[in-house]
């Protein structure tokens, strides 16, 4: 009986986190879609979203959170593989994860000298016989310090899944004949899947909403829903329409959450 | 479950141990009490070292904190739970305050050092008498460039020297909706303050057509990308220029001719002032000569102090880029308010214009 209302008492702080941080912003934005400029009620924010303007804008989100998630993709599994393969596999992921502990800010001050007309990434062009072109505000230096940014998010749940891959599996798989390739395809990869999925999600979501890189790296030539919410919320003041926008930004999400669920089968 | 308990208690133990800690702490360096002064001001806005005299000679505490817009300032004063004692908006800003009511009135008998401002900064229309508002600094938007970068043979006077195909690729602009879009309406002759649709879908396709001229559309980092030779041209505050300047004597400045925007940063006591003495003594101080003369070679924005430019080194003060006479600056522009609906609708175009793509 005492435990009882202990635990609850100690799940007090948790409710009233998650009601407070959790709950009511999002309840929040949802009330604030529903007024126009002059705080009146009305749906025009939502009509002005099924405009040229947002609809390119969603796309592109869109497009870029998916190019960002797939290169993260691609490079973080072959990584991750490898690792589990190494002595001082603990020691690699920490040197992995080490970046991300620097402040995303102080990292993309360093790409715009990085890729700068006179940066070392040029320099390295010019070396190698290239010749020097323009990197900084171009889709491809978004997308790569993006990718940049990211891709230890990525490798942590791909490489702990692969970690927890059971060897006497592979050993099964190459005695029943399969080759490597096989082994892959049929096996590995469909046990990792999980860890495949968590990675997507926590890449994807917040690149869809980027928005300090896109005028930092890209020089505002790429345009996302969260360069628009910033916009809305800072410049316009036009609450409504900014919280409009992030309520589709939340449903795209959910959307994504459910696509990407790890469904637990039976044991 | 006796340890989680006995683990709770130490926890709420140490909360209100630091709890106390933190109360002491700002008592002893003066951070409660009416001995603090809050000035909210724009980033890299005043020379630190002037804030150091005015707490020497006043035994005031100063809190200095930063914003980056006027937007962001007024939604942070208008919330509350701020307890800001002076901040420092433009004048389109100052009138949205004044209709809000988030502005105290200024005693004039407190701050003598208003008679050094130069008649032409007083009295202006955004702010009658200077009710609520003493002028810090004024400038202008301009065309920043780099003459060892430009094609040969190219001079910029003005804003349509910017849709030369010969600088494609080599445009910054400035981040803002209404220093852009007044540059397009500028540029066809219109007024910044146009508010007619017509003129501004006209003045949308005119900035659509200088695309493939613009490299980027930064905020603050165009200072450091044209210092590094990054483009050849950037639209901005004639502030920024002075500060390119100062680091690459190359460049140059140039006030379009046809019109731009004239601004002024003012000092106001906002509604959620705590101190409005200290208030007032910190507008006297800020307006002295010899501080003023101070704070402006470092801050490098125009003063409308005519006094202190006494005290400042002559090519500063004879320079027409950064003191335009009156001839130039009776073609200028003030922004007006304009209301958020047509704010708004600024904003929607600009939009339109950074999502357009060749």
């Amino acid at each position: 009986m005492q435990n009882k209302t202990f635990r609850n008492l100690f799940m007090l702080p948790y409710a009233l986190w998650i009601i407070i941080f959790v709950i009511a912003p999002i309840l929040l934005v949802v009330y604030f879609s529903f007024f126009d400029i002059n705080g009146n009620f009305s749906l025009t924010n939502y009509k002005n979203f099924f405009t040229a303007t947002y609809l390119q804008m969603t796309l592109n989100s869109f497009w870029y959170a998916f190019l960002i998630t797939v290169i993260s993709l691609l490079i973080a599994y072959p990584t991750a593989y490898i690792l589990t393969r190494t002595k001082h596999k603990q020691l690699w992921l920490l040197l992995i994860i080490v970046p991300s502990w620097i402040n995303l800010l102080l990292k993309a001050y360093a790409f715009i000298g990085i890729f700068g007309t006179h940066g070392a990434a040029n320099r390295f062009l010019e070396w190698a016989g290239i010749g020097s072109r323009q990197l900084l505000f171009t889709d491809f230096s978004f997308v790569f310090v993006a990718v940049y940014i990211f891709i230890p998010f990525m490798i942590l749940p791909i490489f702990n899944a692969l970690d927890k891959l059971n060897p006497s599996l592979l050993y099964a798989a190459s005695d029943l004949g399969a080759s490597k390739w096989t082994t892959f395809r049929r096996v590995i990869f469909p046990l990792t899947l999980d860890g495949v999925k968590s990675g997507c999600q926590v890449v994807f979501i917040p690149a869809l909403s980027l928005f300090m890189l896109t005028r930092l790296i890209a020089g505002n030539r790429v345009i996302t829903l969260g360069t628009a919410i910033e916009q809305q919320f800072l410049v316009t003041q036009n609450w409504g329409m900014g919280a409009t926008i992030a309520v589709f930004l939340i449903i795209i999400m959910v959307g994504f959450m459910a696509l990407t669920s790890i469904r637990r089968r039976g044991v | 479950m006796k340890a989680l308990n006995r683990s709770f208690l130490i926890i709420l133990v140490v909360s209100v141990v630091l709890l106390i800690v933190i109360n002491r702490l700002n008592a002893a360096q003066g951070f409660s009490g009416d001995n603090t002064l809050t000035v909210y001001n724009w980033g890299d806005y005043i020379d630190p070292d002037v804030i150091q005299q005015f707490e020497e000679e006043t035994g005031i505490t100063v809190i200095y904190e930063t914003f980056d817009s006027n937007e962001a300032m007024m939604t942070k004063i208008e919330q509350g739970g701020t307890t800001y004692d002076i901040a420092v908006p433009s004048e389109y800003t100052i009138e949205k305050m004044k209709e809000e009511d988030l502005l105290f009135e200024l005693d004039h008998d407190k701050i003598p050092n208003l008679q050094y401002i130069d008649d032409r900064f007083l009295n202006l229309p955004f702010d009658e008498n200077n009710r609520y508002s003493t002028p810090y600094f004024w400038g202008t938007v301009g065309i920043i460039f780099n003459p060892e970068l430009l094609p040969e043979g190219m001079e910029i006077t003005g804003w349509h020297d910017l849709w030369d195909p010969r600088l494609e690729n080599q445009i910054l602009l400035v981040d803002g909706a209404r220093e852009i879009i007044g540059m397009g309406l500028n540029t066809l002759g219109y007024s910044l303050n146009d508010t007619n649709p017509e003129h501004l879908y006209e003045t949308l396709d005119q900035l659509e057509k200088l695309t493939p001229n613009i490299r980027a559309i930064v905020g603050d980092e165009n200072k450091m990308l044209m210092v590094n030779n990054e483009a050849a041209v950037a639209v901005g505050w004639s502030g920024d220029a002075a500060d390119i300047m100062w680091e690459n004597e190359a460049m140059d400045y140039v006030v379009p001719e046809v019109g731009s925007n004239l601004w002024f940063d003012n000092f106001v006591i906002p509604k959620t002032a705590k101190n409005i003495e200290g208030a007032h003594e910190f507008i006297n101080f800020m307006l002295d000569p010899e501080i003023s003369a101070q704070n402006t070679e470092y801050v490098s924005y125009s003063t409308p102090n005519k006094e202190a430019l006494k005290y400042m080194p002559e090519e500063m003060v004879n320079d027409e880029r950064f003191y335009p006479d009156a001839a130039l600056t009776d073609k200028l522009e003030v922004y007006e308010n304009l209301g958020k609906e047509n704010l708004a609708f600024y904003n929607e175009l600009f939009l339109q214009f950074k999502m357009y793509r060749k």
